[in-house]
């Protein structure tokens, strides 16, 4: 029977009152009284030395209030890297300055050379129109092997060359892997993209800057998933404001899916102009300035090698990876392709060796960061394809191959230094055979060819690692941040909690699910407990929402403090009962006396504490308010197996989604109807990335999907219904309330199996086709097809 | 400057208005009817759909100055008129229709004006008719699933959960 409430019930979202009637609050919602309008005037050239910017006539058009170019940011910090890797010499990576507005040079399409500040968005852009700026254009840095060879173009030319890192995992294994590639007894490999893709969050990034002179308070309205974390980048490395004059609020966020986790230059002007402007200064992006301007994603080349044995057991694997970090790094860039990548290429099998190659590479395109999945989906999308392709290769049974090798006992500790806690890959692989209903694939395939369309199946498994993260671990990584996150438990004097926590909503309903946790420990109604999260002034230090960690990471936060709150309200309930504490049972909202009658209200103890009249003072401080923080002892490894059928035209190549089915391993599950959620628009962004999506640049690096017209984002009518099922899951072992965290899962989980499935439907008609690369648009699909 | 009047949500608004800006424009910063969203600039993403004259209408390809004289419905004057949801409104709450809320507003006023056009929609014409509203979120299955239920239809049997 489904629960009403509490852990495990569907309960419906709160937050969709305000969102339903037009009541959200975005942060374009937000204007302040006097406020003026930033328009950027961004480089429409891929790489040149700027040579002159003339704003004299923009200067006098009507409402210009002031104009900011490179030189006014000469003395302020340029925009910091929170992640610094190590590469295979133990040499740091190269770090290039990275400034607010272009200094001398500029290296993408979309970078910001200068800021019109008017009265209104129509002057500042008007304004921005009359500015001459004067570009000596150099050659472009586009493509990443080709900016590696001898004597290329440099992106930065006060770096030695346009090699961010080589960076070697794990490098003392590098030999025993090369020894076990010689013993195989067969080596499938693979050669592939990971096509980049643009995160495209529905609302475009949005700030605005305000600043209080008479206290020289700052405050920045900004669409962030962490806005801790950003008032620490900006206030500490970019504009020198310490955090106690500087106030974060991310309110409501229109979606972030990582693009949203970054330090942005726009949100350090706005800032630091409204100061110089002792104005609030507004800035809302257009979509086609997201496309060039929000951090990229993906953009992989890699060469994966599988060794098997002569019974098909794995034996090693090695990978060499191009990773493009466009012109800058961008927050945490360097950790996607190493940290959230290499650590992942064991995936859900017994691989005794593993190596994995980095290359990290500047080019003159926009920068690359985290996207929905960040460096797993890649991890994930290689290691499937070629364990497919050995299936094909040797003539096994794709799935067979898959079981013959999976990990079976748990925890594991991977040759790429991560231990799986726990998970049942069996298991979650027949639900997966069950719901896919394998069995009857081969009438579907037959119905298919009746209608004169070519019917394939693809499977895949993930593993993931969420929840991140431990600090200390990350810290010797090279995070320069923790990755801990916070809750405050403010209890009212009638019982009504309020919870301020770190982690951010942006689409994820904490608002519902995190009361339901707490309902179901004291045993109150949901509605008694409300959320506050995306203002600095008033929730604890926290690191924000992303890398699926908030219930994982900020919920166990949360129930520490509640657990505090809870042995502080059982101490006044034992006063109160003149019992002993040890005697006093938490149920259904009341206290009571074991063994007796004798309880005491949720709401009279809470009134207790805050009209201590009849109270231990001696013992313990009135009011019921407290704080926890909560560092991980480990990541969380979600886990699954998905199933893709297709159905190919052959006479256009066009590929749509007959059926897609994802069983996850997601451990304990608060709101099942915001998991389920959860893992359809992971689908559809994986979906997407296989068929449709592509950021491209030509060879000179303009960016040729600036909008939706050429950026093909996926549409209703371009997906399936979903079959999902997360039931069941293994809890995760370290984290108190077992759980592993669901909101990137579909996203890495589901690119293989489309392309698996594509490939099985096309040498199911007899087609020599191994691979495609993704997205598997029409003309890729029917030009490998018609070779 | 022109001066524009029009019926929005059933009360009387006028402004001044540029010959350039646009209904959407209009709505979020005269009428402070931020509901409205802007998700776009080349009247792709349909999170500014609004009904005017009874038609479904992406107001960022419209001009304030065009829509003097209109019936303007936002979703602002979606609910009942206790403030209660409406019965689309319910629905996507129900059925989980919506995430971080930015295409919401969009979403609602297409589900109208399509159930009023086809009173009981078809999966496949609900996917068809949503081809001017993306979403990044949802994946579309339970946007679609809430518009079916607000049609009347039984929904459970769409695909298994």
């Amino acid at each position: 029977m489904p629960k009403d409430s509490g852990i495990g019930a569907s309960t419906k979202r709160r937050e969709d009152i305000r969102f339903l009637t037009g009541e959200g609050n975005y942060t374009d919602d937000i204007n302040i009284h006097g406020q003026a309008y930033v328009h950027f005037l961004r480089s429409d050239v891929a790489h040149g030395t700027l040579t002159s910017v003339d704003t004299t006539a923009a200067a006098g058009m009507p409402g210009v209030v002031r104009i900011f170019t490179g030189s006014d940011f000469e003395g302020v910090g340029g925009m910091p890297c929170g992640w610094q890797v190590t590469d295979r010499h133990g040499q740091p990576m190269q770090e290039p300055a990275h400034p607010i507005l272009a200094q001398g040079k500029v290296r993408h399409v979309g970078e910001p050379i200068a800021a019109v500040v008017a009265d209104t968005a129509e002057q500042a852009r008007d304004a921005a129109e009359a500015i001459v700026v004067d570009i000596a254009e150099l050659p472009a840095v586009v493509d990443m092997k080709a900016a590696l060879e001898a004597g290329a173009t440099r992106v930065h030319d006060d770096l030695d060359n346009n090699l961010c890192y080589d960076w070697g995992f794990v490098e003392e294994n590098k030999d025993a892997v090369n020894k076990a590639f010689e013993d195989a007894a067969h080596v499938t490999s693979l050669e592939l993209v990971n096509n980049r893709l643009v995160a495209n969050p529905m609302e475009p990034r949005v700030a605005v800057g305000d600043y209080a002179r008479g206290t020289d308070e700052s405050t920045l309205y900004t669409t962030s998933q962490n806005p801790h974390v950003i008032r620490l980048l900006m206030g500490a490395f970019v504009l020198g404001i310490p955090e106690h004059k500087l106030r974060v609020v991310a309110p409501d966020v229109g979606g972030g899916f990582g693009t949203k986790i970054f330090h942005y230059q726009e949100e350090a002007f706005c800032t630091f102009a409204a100061k110089a402007c002792n104005r609030p200064v507004k800035w809302t992006s257009s979509r086609t300035e997201a496309f060039m301007s929000d951090a990229h994603g993906r953009d992989h080349v890699t060469k994966i090698e599988l060794a098997l044995d002569a019974d098909n057991n794995f034996t090693a694997l090695r990978t060499e990876t191009h990773a493009n970090m466009g012109a800058y790094l961008s927050t945490f860039a360097p950790s996607v392709p190493t940290w959230l990548h290499g650590t992942l290429m064991a995936g859900n099998y017994k691989t005794p060796l593993i190596y994995v190659n980095v290359k990290a590479v500047f080019t003159n395109t926009v920068p690359v960061d985290a996207y929905r999945g960040a460096g797993r989906p890649e991890a994930t999308f290689q290691l499937e394809r070629v364990v497919d392709k050995a299936a094909r290769e040797l003539g096994v049974d794709p799935i067979a191959l898959r079981r013959q090798n999976f990990i079976t006992e748990f925890p594991y500790a991977t040759p790429v230094a991560v231990e799986y806690d726990t998970g049942d890959y069996h298991a979650t692989m027949d639900k997966l055979e069950a719901m896919g209903d394998f069995a009857g694939f081969a009438a579907r395939r037959a119905e298919s060819e009746k209608n004169g369309k070519l019917r394939g199946l693809g499977v895949n498994c993930y593993i993931e690692a969420c929840g991140i993260a431990p600090s200390n671990l990350v810290g010797q990584l090279g995070a320069r941040a923790g990755l801990y996150e916070s809750a405050t438990v403010r209890v009212n004097a009638t019982g009504g909690l309020v919870v301020m926590t770190g982690s951010h909503s942006h689409g994820q309903g904490h608002e519902t699910a995190f009361p339901q946790v707490i309902a179901e420990m004291i045993g109150i109604d949901e509605s008694m407990v409300e959320i506050v999260h995306g203002d600095t002034a008033n929730t604890p230090m926290g690191m924000g929402t992303y890398g699926s960690r908030s219930l994982a990471v900020g919920g166990s936060a949360m129930v520490r403090a509640t657990e505090k709150i809870i042995n502080k309200a059982r101490k006044i309930a034992a006063h109160l009962l003149e019992a002993s504490e040890g005697d006093i049972e938490l149920k259904d909202g009341a206290f009571s006396v074991a063994g007796t009658d004798k309880s005491v209200a949720w709401g009279d103890v809470t009134l207790a504490a805050y009209v201590p009249h009849n109270y231990p003072l001696e013992d313990i401080e009135p009011g019921l308010e407290e704080t926890a923080f909560y560092d991980p002892a480990n990541f969380t490894y979600p886990s699954g197996a998905y199933a893709c059928e297709v159905e190919v035209d052959p006479d256009t190549g066009k590929v749509t989604i007959e059926r897609f089915c994802a069983a996850d391993d997601f451990g304990n599950i608060v709101n099942p109807m915001i998991v389920t959620g959860q893992v359809h628009g992971g689908l559809a962004q994986g979906i997407g990335q296989a068929l449709l999506e592509n950021c491209s640049y030509d060879e000179n690096g303009q960016l040729l999907s600036a909008s939706y017209m050429d950026y093909a984002m996926p549409r209703a009518d371009d997906l399936p219904m979903f079959q999902v099922d997360h039931e069941d899951g293994t809890p995760c072992t370290h984290n108190p309330l077992g759980v592993k965290g669901c909101g990137e899962a579909g996203a890495i989980g589901s690119p293989p199996s489309v392309v698996n499935a594509v490939v099985d439907a096309l040498q199911s008609a007899g087609k020599d086709v191994t691979h495609i690369d993704m997205p598997l648009s029409p003309d890729r699909v029917w030009a490998a097809m018609n070779p | 400057m022109t001066q524009v009047s029009m019926t929005v949500n059933g009360k009387a608004a006028s402004g001044n208005v540029e010959g350039r800006t646009l209904l959407s424009s209009f709505l979020r910063e005269e009428l402070k009817l931020t509901g409205t969203h802007v998700g776009c600039d080349t009247s792709q993403c349909g999170a500014c759909v609004v009904h005017v004259d009874g038609v479904a209408v992406k107001a960022c390809t419209m001009l304030a100055a065009e829509a003097d004289g209109a019936e303007v419905t936002t979703i602002e004057g979606m609910a009942n008129a206790d403030g209660s949801l409406s019965v689309i409104q319910q629905a996507f709450q129900d059925h989980h229709g919506l995430q971080c809320g930015f295409c919401t507003p969009g979403m609602v006023m297409s589900a109208a004006a399509l159930l009023k056009e086809n009173p009981r929609p078809s999966e496949a014409e609900v996917r068809e008719y949503l081809e001017g509203n993306i979403c990044r979120c949802t994946g579309y299955h339970n946007i679609v699933k809430a518009i079916m239920a607000a049609s009347g239809q039984d929904v459970a049997a769409l695909a298994a959960e």
